[in-house]
């Protein structure tokens, strides 16, 4: 090797010994392609503290503040908190009292629904795939299939029967109906995740808890369970989020008690007449990403193993 | 009473035959050790003992009772795993102390068990670790600590120590003999390694392709293999096995052409009532000894390679026919490269096999 410094080093993108921390420049470079997804995220957080004619202004108002004038006067806008307040009640343009828009129902709604459902979906997934993992049946890997199968299909294509079949059943518009469906929705994935952690698990302790005494019970809950603590975690959050998401089933499977955020957000911009209310939208939307955000964040480490475990060889 | 009596088990997977017809008994206080390659069934069979695979054909009895259809937390065992299975949420302490949750102790006693294993086996101080912070020999030791802080009926090891560096092997060897001296239960171990099975055990139990080739004591298996596969298996460096024509047998010597050679070797009387046909002989490396010229009793070799190992020396030498014969000499006795050898064979530690492969014994 060289040991001159090339261009690529001066720019700080290669250390000379090609190994350890990265450059500066790398750093950088890393930073800014990090921004650039993060950007999304970013202008709904600082559109939900914008009144409506600032979130429509252009150029963009980007700054909260001028930062003691650094910023030139017509990129800077004046926080306010009124799309927050007016997300919960609001009152109306003719004038009038504040009236209750349904927003903490629909939040409660949104928890509770998904909450329950991948919970639901959990348990039930988790002793289904150590089923599958520890006692297969025959043809093992058809029923794996046939179950992953249900979720090949796009949510429009299955819609119609559905509706039907709540429609018959009485579940349309009900919490047990939704949560019902969701827990269904979550099980292919549920069953084949967890069923990998168990896979990656060592027999033979299993093996040594039964010879040490121990019941197939006792066995499953106090020597397999803690060790897929991380799989757990990670396919809770996985289902959360995409269940938290979830708008087309909610839509035509919700009533007016059960909405849930995503339908309700869409009816609640969309409909007064006078176009999109950004700062609305941007304020119902922040608050919505709070939750999955805090559950990400608090099982982050946890999540780490779950979806590198079994890269690495024992 | 603490024994393992097998009778006739087979294990069978599908058409596969993982164990066919295994004869064992292991008497209270007696270490057997089950010795073959991998693959060959050990392991299946000391698993059907154990209760965590069932036995197509057979009957399995510990303790005097015929256990076939119970679970292995019902069969009161205790088994060793070749990886340690210790369980990874729990600490070192937990992890001893679980064989212990079904016996209703107090914690009390539970802790004083724990304690006087852990000091039997150097862990004190590691008993509040997790595993996945102890050094792999600490592991070993917390799997057999698991192992003893019970009173089973006996005692099933499963590769013990093939997971440890040549030094600690060496040391855990002699500590887990010691341990099991002392507690006068039935024990099985399973290996691979002859060294083990022939340092640690008080009988042997050869397997080869689901069989049990020979059983018998570490001094037995060695100086009286039962067949080709026991004597070519049992012993470092290898026996020598040469292909002879028996010609004639007269005054206790046997008339062969041996490598080339016609030789005339002391043999035993059973060997007469055999007919002049193609045999296998067995001689050890270390049971040549090197004359000064060619006689009778003597093979002509070549030294082709010669491979010092310290106290002795290994040397490969070529017959007149190509085949290679393994010798050892002391390390004072120099041989060169091309060298011509007239190897003479000890008679007693010569073992004739029949057309069968069976040793011919009187």
């Amino acid at each position: 090797m060289s040991t001159s410094t090339s261009v690529w080093e001066k720019l700080g993108f290669r250390k000379a010994s090609g190994v350890g921390e990265a450059g500066w420049g790398q750093t950088l470079f890393a930073g800014i392609v990090s921004l650039i997804y993060f950007l999304p995220v970013l202008i709904i957080i600082i559109t939900s503290f914008k009144l409506q004619t600032e979130a429509l202004a252009v150029p963009v108002k980007f700054f909260p503040t001028s930062f003691l004038g650094l910023i030139p006067e017509q990129y800077v806008f004046t926080p306010t908190l009124e799309n927050f307040t007016s997300v919960f009640s609001r009152a109306f343009t003719t004038g009038g009292a504040a009236e209750s828009t349904g927003f903490d129902r629909f939040f409660f709604n949104s928890m509770f629904i998904a909450g329950t459902s991948v919970l639901l979906a959990l348990v039930i997934g988790t002793l289904a795939a150590y089923g599958f993992s520890r006692y297969p049946l025959k043809g093992n890997d058809t029923y794996l299939f046939i179950i992953l199968t249900t979720r090949m299909l796009p949510a429009i294509v299955v819609i119609i029967p559905i509706i039907l079949m709540f429609r018959v059943a009485g579940l349309s518009g009900s919490y047990a109906g939704i949560i019902f469906l969701y827990t269904a929705f979550n099980l292919p994935f549920t069953i084949w995740m967890m069923k990998s952690f168990f896979d990656e698990l060592s027999p033979d302790v299993e093996d040594a808890a039964r010879i040490d005494g121990s019941s197939e019970l006792r066995v499953f809950f106090k020597v397999c369970l803690p060790q897929v603590v991380a799989g757990l975690a990670a396919t809770f959050v996985f289902g959360l989020i995409l269940t938290w998401n979830e708008f087309l089933f909610a839509l035509l499977l919700t009533g007016v008690d059960t909405r849930t955020v995503p339908v309700a957000m869409n009816q609640a911009v969309a409909g007064g007449g006078i176009g999109v209310l950004w700062g609305l939208l941007a304020a119902i939307e922040t608050l919505f990403l709070i939750p999955v955000f805090l559950v990400t964040f608090f099982l982050q480490n946890h999540l780490l193993r779950g979806v590198t475990f079994g890269t690495v060889k024992r | 009473m603490s024994t393992i009596e097998v009778k006739k088990i087979t294990k069978k997977y599908g058409e596969f035959t993982a164990v066919k017809d295994a004869d064992l008994s292991v008497k209270a206080g007696e270490v057997v050790c089950l010795l073959g390659p991998s693959g060959c069934g050990k392991t299946t069979t000391l698993r059907m003992i154990a209760g965590l695979e069932r036995a197509t054909e057979g009957d399995i009895i510990i303790a005097g009772k015929r256990m076939n259809d119970l679970p292995p937390e019902k069969r009161d065992i205790a088994m060793v795993f070749q990886f340690y299975a210790l369980y990874p949420a729990l600490n070192v302490g937990d992890n001893i102390a679980m064989p212990l949750h079904f016996e209703k102790l107090s914690k009390e006693e539970q802790d004083n068990r724990v304690n006087r294993v852990a000091k039997i086996l150097h862990l004190t101080e590691v008993l509040d670790r997790m595993p996945g912070q102890v050094s792999e020999g600490e592991k070993q030791r917390i799997a057999v600590a698991r192992a003893i802080v019970r009173d089973p009926n006996c005692f099933l090891f499963d590769e013990p120590l093939s997971r440890l560096d040549v030094e600690l092997r060496h040391s855990m060897r002699g500590q887990i003999k010691e341990v099991l001296s002392n507690l006068s239960k039935a024990t099985v171990i399973v290996t691979h390694d002859q060294l083990e099975a022939l340092t640690m055990a008080d009988r042997i139990a050869i397997m080869k392709d689901g069989m049990i080739e020979q059983v018998g004591t570490p001094h037995e298996v060695f100086a009286k293999p039962a067949n080709v596969f026991v004597a070519s298996f049992i012993g470092t460096p290898q026996m020598n096995l040469m292909e002879a024509d028996l010609k004639s047998f007269g005054n206790g010597l046997a008339s062969v052409a041996l490598a080339g050679s016609a030789v005339e070797i002391a043999a035993d009387p059973a060997v007469s009532k055999l007919k002049p046909s193609k045999v296998m002989i067995g001689i050890r490396p270390r049971a040549f000894t090197a004359e000064a010229s060619a006689r009778k009793d003597t093979i002509h070799a070549q030294a082709e390679l010669i491979e010092p190992m310290g106290a002795e020396t290994l040397v490969h030498a070529r017959t007149k026919t190509g085949g290679d014969i393994r010798v050892v000499v002391q390390r004072n006795q120099r041989i060169r490269i091309g060298e011509i050898m007239h190897l003479k064979p000890d008679p007693k530690q010569t073992h004739f096999f029949g057309e069968n492969g069976r040793a011919v014994r009187s």
